[in-house]
């Protein structure tokens, strides 16, 4: 139940002042510009991106700003801009095997067409602090350069294609769903789960993903390819009557290829499942490609073995952080007067047991006499 | 027109401004910030699905001529909107070919370059597999 109440203003504007005070920090200290984290915190930027589910470095960077680098605060103040702007179209769907591709490696072949390109990629190295860059020092040395190979860089998957040793993903042009348009229904079809997982939050997919490699419905994923690079994108513009590019965004893609023995309806094969998000973000691509093909246990004929990640209902109505941030913090906001009868009802009950006790207590002793 | 919208902040306008002097239009409509819902495809090739919308912005206006320009370009730039719209128009007259060369071809080599100096480095990061030979004999 809710009441109103007034009273709170000087302490909330008080609280606000302050809290653009502890934003800034000690000012003797210099302020962070947006092009300095759009630059140098370039992957906080691209998961606020990818869960805020609007592609624009330059506001990603304000609200990592504005949220003093709390990611999921961040992400909120992106979900209420969007809601501000008009939807001007869709795109077309973006064309990966067109990636300019910054890395592109595969799990499951070696020696494949395009090669294994790791890109500017955390592995390989040692996990070790580098004091190097505590130090305000030099810019570093231009990466080394080759001649790049002309031409687009194949899927994978395309090869496994050729002898039908996995299941296609054949094109079509059935308009998808659009969680931002209309609530999340259930059962959902694969391209609103695909939408729910894109922008779902990466700790709670990653999670999930993680809980199917541990046993959880299991479904043993090879990492078929893992790319991350620009793609173009284009929209049909009605006032022209063709379609033009509108920009330019970086997106990663993760096919995995996972062992399938077949069921009623399917030959053994390979099975994929699929991971697309906005920005340089593998480990949240990866984990949505898992998590995509654990939840398609149903249209593979495969069993429901009760498994979190299996579940969709579970999964999907988890994922959005923003949506749990809203349920979980609002618990913190009055409920005096929620709690004011909770506290009438305990203190009724405890009147009840008291009496009835000391009622017992009295029959008793009238008994004994 | 997929130059101008990719264009880096304020270069449409920097380039228009090189080349010649502005001429006077109309505004047919204002420019526009809204969004754009950007479409994957499940697999890379199979049915689409929405991954998340990207900032666009867009105008369209005539120059005293009568000659439309329109423009949707990234991100929420209103003057690089409007300078793109003024390219579109003008590409359709007389001065095409001056636009062509003082902001067309400027633009194409700038996204080139940057294209290729990354594709280099990605080049650069390309694995090259060898066998240890083994000492069978």
């Amino acid at each position: 139940m809710y009441v109103a109440v007034k009273g709170g203003e000087r302490a909330i504007d008080n609280a606000h002042a302050w809290l653009a005070e502890e934003r800034r920090g000690d000012p003797s200290v210099p302020e962070l510009s947006i092009a300095q984290i759009r630059e140098q915190m370039t992957l906080a930027v691209n998961r606020v991106m990818a869960e805020g589910s609007l592609y624009d470095p330059d506001l990603a960077a304000l609200a990592i700003k504005q949220a003093r680098g709390d990611l999921i605060e961040a992400i909120f103040l992106i979900r209420a801009y969007r809601t501000t702007l008009p939807r001007l179209g869709n795109s077309r769907p973006v064309e990966t095997t067109a990636m300019a591709c910054d890395r592109r490696i595969s799990a499951t072949f070696k020696d494949l067409p395009g090669g294994q390109i790791l890109g500017p990629t955390f592995d390989y190295t040692h996990r070790l602090l580098d004091f190097k860059l505590a130090a305000e020092g030099e810019p570093p040395q231009d990466a080394p350069q080759r001649p790049p190979e002309a031409g687009d860089v194949p899927h994978v998957t395309g090869f496994l294609n050729r002898e039908g040793l996995i299941e296609e993903a054949p094109a079509d042009d059935t308009p998808p769903p659009d969680l931002t348009r209309e609530p999340l229904e259930l059962p959902a079809e694969r391209a609103l789960r695909l939408q729910a997982l894109a922008r779902g939050d990466e700790g709670f997919v990653l999670s999930m993903a993680y809980s199917t490699q541990r046993g959880y419905g299991r479904n043993h994923a090879f990492v078929g390819e893992l790319r991350i690079g620009a793609v173009s994108v284009e929209m049909d513009i009605p006032e022209l009557g063709f379609a033009i590019e509108i920009g330019d965004i970086t997106l990663t893609e993760c096919e995995t290829v996972n062992q399938f023995t077949g069921s009623k309806t399917e030959p053994p094969q390979f099975t994929r499942g699929y991971g697309l998000v906005f920005g340089q973000t593998e480990r949240k691509a990866i984990s949505m490609a898992l998590v995509d093909r654990a939840l398609r246990w149903e249209e593979l004929g495969e069993d429901f073995t009760g498994a979190p990640a299996q579940d969709a209902e579970f999964v999907l109505s988890h994922a959005d952080n923003i949506q749990a941030t809203g349920f979980l913090e609002h618990i913190k906001l009055p409920h005096y007067v929620d709690f004011q009868s909770e506290l009438e009802l305990v203190r009724k009950l405890r009147r009840e047991v008291a009496e009835r006790a000391e009622a017992a207590n009295t029959s008793r002793q009238e008994a004994a006499e | 027109m997929g130059l101008l919208a990719k264009a880096g902040p304020g270069r449409v306008a920097a380039l228009l401004d090189d080349t010649c002097a502005r001429p006077g239009f109309d505004w047919l409509r204002h420019p526009e910030t809204g969004s754009v819902m950007v479409r994957g495809r499940t697999g890379g090739t199979g049915a689409p699905f929405n991954l998340g919308e990207m900032t666009v912005t867009r105008c369209a206006l005539r120059l005293r001529c009568g000659t439309v320009g329109h423009a949707y370009i990234q991100g929420r730039s209103k003057p690089d909107a409007e300078a793109a719209a003024l390219v579109d128009a003008m590409m359709q007259t007389d001065r095409a070919t001056t636009l062509q060369a003082g902001v067309l071809d400027p633009l194409r080599a700038e996204a080139d370059s940057a294209r290729t100096s990354r594709a280099a480095r990605a080049a650069a990061t390309k694995v090259d597999f060898f066998t240890m030979v083994r000492g069978e004999d």
